[in-house]
């Protein structure tokens, strides 16, 4: 079959916070570059974040990027990487202000500097009390942020491929990524994108759960082609489970919510919160308080006729403070809940919203892989940058408004990487190999000539119940050991999908099917690494590695203090070391302790 | 001028979980029946930022065309009968 080729310097897939803000890097320097996105870019997940953007500013109140570095390692439970966090927390300034240059709209305080909000697990002086970082737009934070980016982009002529799915990575016989293969939605053809540089931005892959706050494009497209392709993924037992889904839904009520002065009350009315979080009480860090709320409702304390929900009350807020500062919030609640929240509370429950884990990348944003006895070396030619990788920043437990930071971070630097590698000669044009296309095309002809297969949509179900039941906020052993026997049944099924419909055109059936193929390599990843780590730590709590005074929240550093790498091929489990040391001289390392808030 | 089905299908995958829940029930019970020029008023809909369609969906802003009433009522209506609907 005759593939067609494009060459480009740098391809990217994904066109929300991350994609963008690395296209504009590349196209500002002069790169030609392409886009690829299976829908238009202003329609990418990253529209739905709410919250705000993490940056020390110090506008509000006294801050530092010390305390901010501070506030996420020990989010991460230590298991982040002090170089990446470093960098971040130290570059959070310099790309809120260079964004704020493209146009974003940010809330203003009365002397003009951008107004800065508290936020979950976010301090002051290394813990002591709540910080205002989060910079926002209102609750449209990044759709304001996804719109200053890609005019931005336009205005940089960056290429833009709307309506391709990149199918599968290319590698050379070296192991070196010299592009991607991708299907145009319109036609049904497939292409190749040959390139020197290949950039994943594909997002999270939060639907392999059943209850999930991500939008259904939501499918791990980037992390799925990279474990196909050989690149083992890093912590996938870590995702984060916001505390606020409306129940029975699954929509996200921001935490801003909270950080506007929400309280979240059990059966009883009580603010069980002061009970688990004494310091930071509602605005603790978004495992904590996810595990309390679970917590209240397994020991009966929960709301409504099944008692299986709590309660997010901002009755006390005045109505203009709810219609100013939290107004989609009422929206929100009114359609999905059938509530309006500045009359009653919001019943709300812990919902799956972010992938911790990922493709493993350095903060220069480089995808590494272990090879010839170092476990961080660079592959050449491909990077990766925000949900889709992990840097890792945000370790075992993201803290809200680190994600858009990330994304504008990491963004920039793998588009700052490139740049400086294709200009020193450091990366060319690399031939392609004559099997460039076949894996693409191999799956494409498995799923034509399928017959007495499975149903995707059943598939996936089977894949999101079984995340749910056996992978949830709170884990446990036997649950898990059963997990792993059960998701590689399902994704035995997943490999013997059949769609009826075989039309080329916008045939949106085997769109789904090729999206399966992604996620179940994600939910394989997820449980196998879930099963295999045996402590509790951060977002991954089990019921066999119980909180003693040995071992304090059951995290086991004497044996566990390591990152995760799974490999698709065999199922295969390895480890590497965390990078506890800081990149700079400027800082200590943030040393071990117990998590609490 | 006439809109591919499988196209507009596709657009109907959004940014915004909130509007996936309410389009995926009208995608399986009124999608099929449009006619093709209620298709390109639907597409027109489509076209709009998922935070001005969720505002139209939920009423907070009022619509701006006629013609998009009608799918906005069909919208709402599955939106208050889906709950958890994992099509995606």
């Amino acid at each position: 079959m005759k593939v067609a080729k494009r060459s480009y310097d740098a391809v990217i897939v994904g066109a929300g916070g991350a994609g963008l803000r690395a296209a504009l890097q590349l196209s500002e320097a002069g790169l030609k570059t392409a886009v690829l996105t299976k829908v238009f870019p202003t329609r990418s997940h990253t529209v739905a974040a709410q919250g705000g953007v993490a940056a020390s500013l110090g506008n509000s109140t006294e801050d530092n990027w010390h305390w901010h570095m501070y506030d996420t390692v020990k989010g991460s439970d230590w298991l982040g990487d002090q170089d990446a966090i470093e960098f971040m927390c130290k570059k959070a300034n310099e790309v809120v202000v260079e964004l704020e240059h493209y146009g974003m709209p940010f809330d203003r305080l009365d002397n003009g500097k951008i107004y800065q909000r508290p936020f979950g697990g976010h301090s002051q002086n290394y813990g002591k009390t709540p910080v205002s970082r989060s910079c926002a737009a209102a609750d449209r934070t990044g759709h304001a942020m996804l719109h200053a980016l890609y005019q931005r982009n336009v205005r940089a002529n960056t290429q833009f491929f709307v309506e391709w799915m990149a199918l599968d990575l290319i590698r050379d016989a070296d192991g070196d990524v010299v592009g991607v293969t991708a299907m145009e939605m319109e036609t049904g053809e497939v292409s190749i994108f040959h390139a020197k540089a290949t950039i994943f931005a594909t997002g999270g892959a939060g639907r392999i759960y059943y209850s999930s706050t991500n939008a259904f494009i939501n499918t791990g497209d980037g992390v799925g082609m990279a474990a196909r392709a050989g690149v083992p993924l890093e912590d996938m037992e870590f995702w984060q489970f916001h505390p606020t889904g409306v129940a029975g839904a699954g929509v996200l009520i921001t935490e801003g919510v909270r950080g506007e002065g929400g309280i979240l009350r059990n059966s009883s009315g009580d603010r069980f919160m002061e009970r688990y979080a004494p310091n930071l009480k509602d605005l603790a860090s978004r495992d904590v308080v996810s595990r309390a709320m679970t917590t209240e409702i397994n020991e009966g304390r929960g709301c409504g006729t099944d008692k299986d929900h709590v309660l997010l009350d901002i009755t006390h807020l005045s109505p203009d403070t709810i219609m100013k500062r939290l107004p989609g919030i009422r929206e929100i609640s009114i359609q999905f809940a059938g509530i309006d929240p500045i009359k009653a509370p919001i019943p709300v429950v812990p919902t799956c919203h972010y992938q911790m884990g990922g493709i493993p990348t350095n903060y220069k944003g480089q995808v590494v892989a272990p090879k010839d006895g170092n476990a961080s070396s660079p592959v050449a030619g491909f990077y990766a940058a925000g949900e889709c990788a992990c840097a890792s920043v945000h370790g075992a437990n993201r803290l809200g408004t680190n994600s858009l930071l990330d994304l504008l971070v990491f963004g920039k630097s793998a588009g700052e990487t490139v740049v400086e590698d294709i200009k020193s000669g450091n990366l060319s044009l690399k031939a392609l190999p004559e099997d460039a296309a076949d894996l693409a095309l191999a799956r494409m002809a498995r799923l034509e000539n399928q017959t007495n297969g499975t149903d995707v949509h059943e598939v996936r179900l089977a894949m999101q119940r079984t995340m749910q039941k056996h992978a949830g906020v709170f884990r446990f052993s036997d649950l898990l050991k059963e997990g792993v026997t059960k998701i590689m049944e399902v994704a035995e099924q997943a490999k013997h999908t059949q769609i009826k419909d075989k039309s080329k055109v916008w045939n949106t059936a085997r769109m789904e099917a090729l999206e399966l193929d992604n996620l179940i390599e994600v939910a394989k990843a997820t449980m196998t690494s879930a099963e295999a780590r045996k402590e509790s730590r951060g977002a991954h709590v089990r019921d066999d590695a119980p909180d003693t005074a040995e071992f304090p929240n059951g995290r086991r550093d004497d044996e566990w203090l390591k990152h995760t790498l799974w490999y698709s091929e065999g199922n295969r489990l390895d480890y590497k070391p965390v990078n506890l040391q800081p990149m700079s001289e400027d800082v200590d390392p943030i040393a071990l302790a117990t998590r609490t808030y | 001028m006439t809109m591919h089905r499988g196209r507009v299908r596709w657009h109907c995958r959004r940014a915004l979980l909130e509007l996936d829940i309410v389009l995926t029930r009208f995608l399986e019970r009124d999608f099929d029946q449009l006619s093709d020029a209620q298709l390109v008023d639907l597409q027109d809909l489509l076209n709009l930022e998922d935070h001005d369609l969720w505002a139209m969906v939920n009423g907070s802003t009022e619509c701006s065309e006629a013609r998009w009433m009608p799918f906005l009522g069909m919208f709402r209506e599955s939106g208050r009968e889906s709950t958890i609907d994992n099509k995606g």
